[in-house]
């Protein structure tokens, strides 16, 4: 990455450079492939990356490996392998890509996959549980689960000092110390601790350098199209997340966004409606799924997806680098906690974002592959219709299945959304 | 005299109204849509030029609505059907604040308000159960024509439970039924409860009010009438003409459109 200042070379400088990070990371994907070299497997909810990152092991996320084939319109090839071979067409349209990866030997658009020496996930989404197990038997790897307790009701979560919040932390730390010993024993290396501040110190700066782009995006016009540029900024943060690059290139797109919003550059000519999505990108159809709102002059300002796919970093936890390992674990604690919290008890943090962010209204997106993000989503919707006054529009599709994804209908909803938002901003006009 | 039009292009049938400028119908008609969706359109319009005795120059704005609103090429705009069903059952009945619409391939819940704005709208995904779709395939099933499925539901004593959600399954169902011996009547009012019981939880999403309207193709059907007045426990607002609903709002807002830019070029011609 270059230093370079020239306002005019810094407007979409986040989009470019992360889309020049991103073919390097699958560039080094490739060549560990290529070398037989080990790779961990993680997920998007807790990857654990600040202690994978210590063991210099390269980060393999199969969830953006199976949704770029779906961008990349090849999915339902992987799809149709993974139901030859037996899994059904009702599960998790991520989980059938990857295994038809494996079944590829790694074969991907964006170059070849290494098999993994290890995988780490939470208990955040239960299909990590079940898709980890398909590479212990395929692979003879160990797999760690790490058991994040979760809100235990609505309004019931506890903080520093309190008893249980005490316990669960001890809870996360005594199964970082497990996992450690798995890393050791995978690697041959021996754990460093100052290595680990190191790495939690660039993690430091990607979640409040993220936590700051996010809240960045309140700016009217709006900096960076939620659900599109924001998809692209996710990846960056979690492929890179403990390391320098990360924590540049989230710098540098903090600059671009502070002097947009200093000169008012948003991403639409006219932004009319201002929105937030919930739930997961259509990637099937990734650009044209945003064409239908953006030619309405609507934009996603907020994703709900920016919140628990980046494993709650838009909480910007910032960890203690004096006691990396306690720290570490608070941190997961109350992030991969509120990713949970962003799926199953969004109603709470929309109803704020109403006036945050301006919202003119909200669309729900469940998907036919992702029960995890997609149950309640109705009474969800309901829920917060009760306490607040904003339109909403409820719309299915899915994250990989073409299948499932009709664009004639989506439009259809799509259009008769704006068409009341634009009545109902009519008959507020005249009153 | 000025005049409006809206062109409702379903999936099954095509219809048009024209109005005049006071809001009543001039002209109206309906055709089956077919495979050519575009000649579908204009043979409609031409169709109910001739019912009002008009000719197309003397229609000033136009808008097509349904799936097939963007083929309506003569169309000056195009309003999403769930917009005019609302539109046009307000206008229908004023006291309408739910609409229940249901056509060849989706069945709409739409809630209203008192000017018939869009509050909340729920539709049927991906799946033809309770809409006219599902009655079609009992229809085959039975060897029946579609007209004649009402009357003869309605004469069921003892009406099957229809299980299946399937538009697929319906079909193989109702024959399990006839081989069961069970009286054509009886099947038949069966997959209207069914269709009932589908849309009353498509409404349920939306809100109940007071007063409901029907709309849409299946209107015609006495028996779909009587089987969602028992299930939603009320009197539903239908007429002879909720079929051409969608049509006659896509007028109405061509006639708004009309009356605006009129209103704009005096304001206009005050103030120069």
């Amino acid at each position: 990455m270059t230093n370079q200042t020239n306002p005019e070379d810094l407007v979409g400088r986040g989009n470019r450079e992360g889309s020049k990070l991103f073919r390097q990371w699958f560039a080094e994907l490739d060549e560990t492939a290529q070398q037989g070299g080990q790779s961990a497997y993680v997920f998007v909810m807790g990857s654990f990356n600040e202690i994978l990152k210590t063991f210099d092991l390269p980060v393999v996320f199969p969830e953006i490996n199976s949704l770029q084939t779906a961008v990349r319109r090849v999915a339902h090839e992987y799809l149709s392998e993974a139901e030859d071979y037996g899994y059904s067409p009702d599960i998790c349209g991520y989980v059938k890509a990857d295994v038809a990866i494996q079944l590829r030997d790694g074969e991907h658009p964006m170059g070849r996959i290494p098999k993994p020496s290890l995988a780490v996930f939470t208990n955040a989404c239960n299909t990590y549980i079940k898709w980890a197990e398909i590479w212990e038997r395929m692979y003879q790897i160990p797999i760690v689960t790490i058991d994040v307790p979760g809100t235990r009701e609505a309004d019931g979560q506890t903080w520093r000092g309190d008893e249980d919040f005490e316990n669960d932390r001890c809870y996360i730390e005594a199964q970082t110390k497990e996992l450690i010993a798995v890393c050791e024993r995978v690697t041959g290396k021996k754990f460093d601790i100052d290595k680990l501040r190191e790495v939690l110190g660039y993690a430091n700066d990607v979640s409040a350098y993220w936590a700051r782009i996010l809240e960045l995006n309140k700016s009217r016009p709006s900096l960076f199209n939620a659900l599109t540029d924001g998809t692209a900024y996710l990846g960056v943060a979690n492929g890179f997340r403990g390391t320098r690059t990360g924590a540049e290139y989230f710098k540098r797109l903090v600059e671009e966004m502070e002097y947009k919003a200093k000169h008012g550059i948003g991403t639409l000519a006219d932004e009319q409606y201002r929105l937030a999505i919930v739930g997961v990108p259509c990637y099937p159809i990734f650009r044209r799924f945003t064409e239908l709102f953006t030619e309405w002059n609507g934009t996603f300002v907020a994703s709900t997806y920016l919140w628990f796919a980046s494993g709650g970093a838009n909480r910007g936890f910032q960890y203690d680098l004096n006691k990396p390992l306690e720290s570490l674990a608070e941190g997961i604690l109350i992030s991969v906690r509120d990713a949970m919290d962003s799926m199953f008890y969004q109603d709470r943090i929309l109803a704020d974002a109403i006036d945050e962010f301006a919202l003119d209204g909200i669309i729900y997106h469940p998907i036919k592959s992702c029960r995890t993000t997609s149950t309640g989503l109705a009474d969800s919707r309901r829920y917060l219709a009760v306490k607040r006054d904003i339109p909403s529009l409820y719309i299915e599709s899915d994250m990989m299945d073409r299948r499932v994804v009709s664009e004639a209908q989506l439009k259809n909803r799509i259009d008769a959304f704006f068409e009341g938002l634009a009545s109902r901003r009519q008959k507020a006009s005249i009153s | 005299m000025a005049y409006a039009a809206g062109v409702d292009v379903g999936s099954t049938q095509t219809k048009a109204v024209i109005l005049d400028e006071s809001g009543e119908i001039a002209g109206k008609a309906l055709i089956d849509t077919g495979a050519n969706v575009i000649a579908a359109a204009e043979n409609v319009f031409a169709r109910a030029l001739d019912d009002a005795a008009l000719r197309d120059v003397e229609v000033e704005y136009v808008i097509g609505t349904g799936y097939g609103r963007y083929r309506v090429t003569f169309g000056n705009a195009q309003v999403t059907e769930i917009s005019c069903h609302g539109r046009g059952a307000v206008h229908m009945f004023p006291g309408t604040r739910t609409v229940i619409d249901m056509g060849g391939q989706d069945t709409k819940a739409i809630s209203v308000d008192e000017a018939g704005n869009i509050v909340d709208f729920c539709m049927n995904d991906k799946c033809a159960a309770g809409t006219g779709r599902f009655l079609g395939a009992a229809a085959s099933a039975l060897e029946l024509p579609l007209d004649a499925l009402g009357p003869t539901a309605l004469e069921s004593k003892r009406p099957v439970r229809i299980s299946t959600t399937c538009t697929v399954f319906a079909e193989s169902e109702v024959l399990s039924w006839l081989g069961k011996g069970k009286k054509i009547e009886d099947i038949l009012w069966g997959v209207h409860k069914s269709i009932a019981i589908r849309s009353a939880a498509l409404l349920r999403r939306v809100g109940i009010d007071e007063q409901v309207t029907f709309t849409g193709g299946v209107t015609l059907n006495t028996a779909m009438i009587k089987a969602l007045e028992e299930k939603l426990e009320r009197t539903l607002n239908v007429s002879e003409e909720s079929h051409f609903m969608g049509a006659l709002g896509a007028a109405l807002f061509a006639l708004d459109e009309i009356l605006s830019s009129r209103s704009l070029a005096k304001s206009q011609e005050a103030s120069s």
